[in-house]
């Protein structure tokens, strides 16, 4: 049984319009999938769908089965709240990509992070500042973080922050919703390498959605292609790359392959 | 280029600020290291530069970078490292604490209004987001349009000035890959990339000999990526503009600009020819920067 089993899932606006239609796809437990689109494809409709977190006034219809491991096996679509809030963060999670929007900008950042602490593992007192600390040490952030405003920190260290926050109910699936865009490269670069080695480390399981192949490439090798809320290419990320079929897929390998040559020098 | 890859950190030779023309390039012993041929002016340039707000530690510290004509110049570094500081100085936006910015030789003089129009016809700018960088109220051939009456750059009056306006936006529509009718449409009916090109058609449409751009394409997606630094390639080669930009995407730095200079913390760290600079970097932080970027597999 699969942790996350999305079947023809369909959202369509308020106006009818089709956003996502009849997407499907599985995640095992500890498996990796990266979902690919540029802007308007639905990928971040796809996550928040999975969370039961659609935008007001959308209608959400087909199957999202979460199934984690000590928790009920629920399907999304149409749960009552109730439900859902003792799946969110638990059996899947979300870190979106700007940290901003995601932390509160009146709450210091070791409070933040000290919440879902308490509430999913009891903790109180001097354990709870003990545990807001492995926290912070778990994403490589250093103590003195835990006293500062998400605003006095640097991008990538608000990021860290997040996932810290994401990780604290120990959720079975991550999803990681263009989680580098916002950053520098180089920051970039360690924030990628964090989240593949936290994930690895967890064995969670990991949807990673992003508009950049060579991004995704960092952290999976399975992938789902969409355009316009349609998934038009799935498989391998290399036989994707190697060999795109649909016409879509193959331009947005062509595109990045173009920009990717201008960086071989050895070869000018 | 004349000019072998100046060493990590070295600031290009001043210009002086007689040379007012470009013929005054011309003159013998210009560029002492290759008597054959004479390095161009540069058309702008930074000398020297420093900027920081009051009370406050130095955004730039003495960062001299030169614009030679058909020499793009990109500017790559970290977010906070100064770049778009330095972009703003470059466009005459703000005036650096220290040092100058030279046009054509001589000094930019921020006050001085006669001379200001003089470097605006020069040297025009796209933003980042073309989303917020076209006013939502007007109609693209209006945007086009603005460069040229607010630049003096029609001559007549009444029904002959409005059709060389329309011609010229026309022309700059053109250039840019719009359809005519693009004109009488508003911001909103077009996608981002096409409202990046609304955005250049702006900036080339009274012809500048220098296009500054901070990020032009980082809002775009992969593909619209593509087609607008072909597009920024292109007019690089039909109208002889040379592209200043502050990017974080080495490969569109790569493919548009024949000089990189990296900046770190406000001064610039190793600056040459492009191949160079990102080929074989010499400073710890380029380096960083260039094994940081995720390839596409093979």
């Amino acid at each position: 049984m699969s942790l996350l089993e999305v079947s023809a899932l369909t959202v369509k606006a308020p106006d009818g319009r089709a956003l996502l239609s009849e997407v499907s796809f599985e995640v095992e437990a500890g498996a990796r999938l990266g979902l690919i689109g540029e802007s308007g494809s639905g990928k971040s409709l796809t996550a928040l769908a999975i969370m039961g977190l659609p935008p007001a006034g959308m209608t959400v219809s087909g199957s999202v089965v979460l199934d984690a491991p000590g928790l009920p096996r629920t399907q999304v679509v149409g749960a009552p709240e109730r439900a859902l809030n003792g799946l969110r963060g638990r059996a899947a999670t979300v870190v979106f990509q700007e940290p901003l929007t995601a932390l509160d900008p009146l709450a210091k950042v070791g409070r933040q992070l000290a919440e879902p602490l308490r509430r999913t593992r009891g903790l109180r007192g001097s354990p709870l500042r003990a545990a807001v600390l492995a926290a912070l040490e778990e994403v490589r952030l250093p103590e003195r973080v835990a006293g500062a405003y998400p605003h006095e920190i640097s991008g990538g260290q608000r990021q860290r922050a997040a996932i810290a926050m994401a990780l604290a109910c120990e959720p079975a699936l991550l999803i990681a919703d263009e989680p580098t865009t916002a950053l520098d490269v180089t920051v970039q670069a360690e924030v990628l390498a964090l989240l593949d080695g936290l994930v690895s480390a967890r064995r969670m399981a990991l949807l990673f959605i992003s508009h950049d192949l060579a991004v995704v490439a960092r952290v999976t090798d399975r992938v789902v292609v969409l355009k316009e809320g349609l998934a038009v290419e799935s498989g391998n990320l290399l036989d994707i790359v190697g060999e795109p079929r649909h016409p879509y897929t193959r331009d947005l390998v062509s595109s990045a392959r173009r920009l990717d040559s201008a960086l071989d020098w050895g070869a000018r | 280029m004349t000019r072998s890859t100046p060493a990590s950190g070295s600031a290009p030779e001043p210009v002086p600020a007689s040379e007012t023309t470009t013929e005054a390039a011309a003159a013998p012993g210009h560029d002492p290291a290759h008597g054959l041929a004479p390095a161009p002016v540069a058309v702008l340039a930074a000398d020297r530069v420093g900027f920081a707000y009051r009370r406050s530690a130095p955004v730039l510290t003495e960062v001299s970078v030169e614009v030679v004509p058909g020499r793009g110049v990109a500017l790559v570094g970290e977010s906070g490292a100064g770049k778009t500081t330095l972009l703003r100085l470059l466009l005459g936006l703000t005036r650096s604490t220290e040092g100058r910015i030279l046009f054509d030789g001589s000094e930019l003089n921020l006050g001085d209004r006669a001379r200001m129009r003089a470097f605006r016809r020069g040297v025009q700018t796209v933003f980042q987001d073309p989303y917020s960088s076209l006013d939502p109220r007007q109609r693209v051939g209006r945007i086009v349009a603005e460069p040229l009456r607010s630049l003096g750059l029609l001559t007549g009056g009444g029904t002959a000035r409005r059709t060389e306006a329309e011609a010229r936006v026309a022309e700059a529509l053109d250039a840019v890959g719009l359809p005519p009718d693009a004109a009488r449409r508003y911001p909103h009916e077009f996608s981002g990339g096409q409202r990046q090109r609304v955005a250049i058609a702006r900036a080339v449409v009274g012809h500048p000999r220098v296009l500054l751009a901070d990020e032009p394409v980082s809002a775009l997606d992969v593909s619209t990526r593509v087609r607008i630094v072909d597009l920024l390639a292109e007019l690089r080669e039909t109208r002889g503009l040379t592209v200043v930009m502050v990017s974080h995407d080495l490969a569109v730095v790569a493919t548009l600009c024949a000089r990189t200079a990296v900046l770190e913390k406000g001064r610039v760290v190793e600056q040459g020819d492009t191949g160079a600079v990102l080929g074989s970097p010499r400073h710890p932080y380029t380096r960083r920067l260039i094994d940081s970027v995720p390839r596409l597999p093979r």
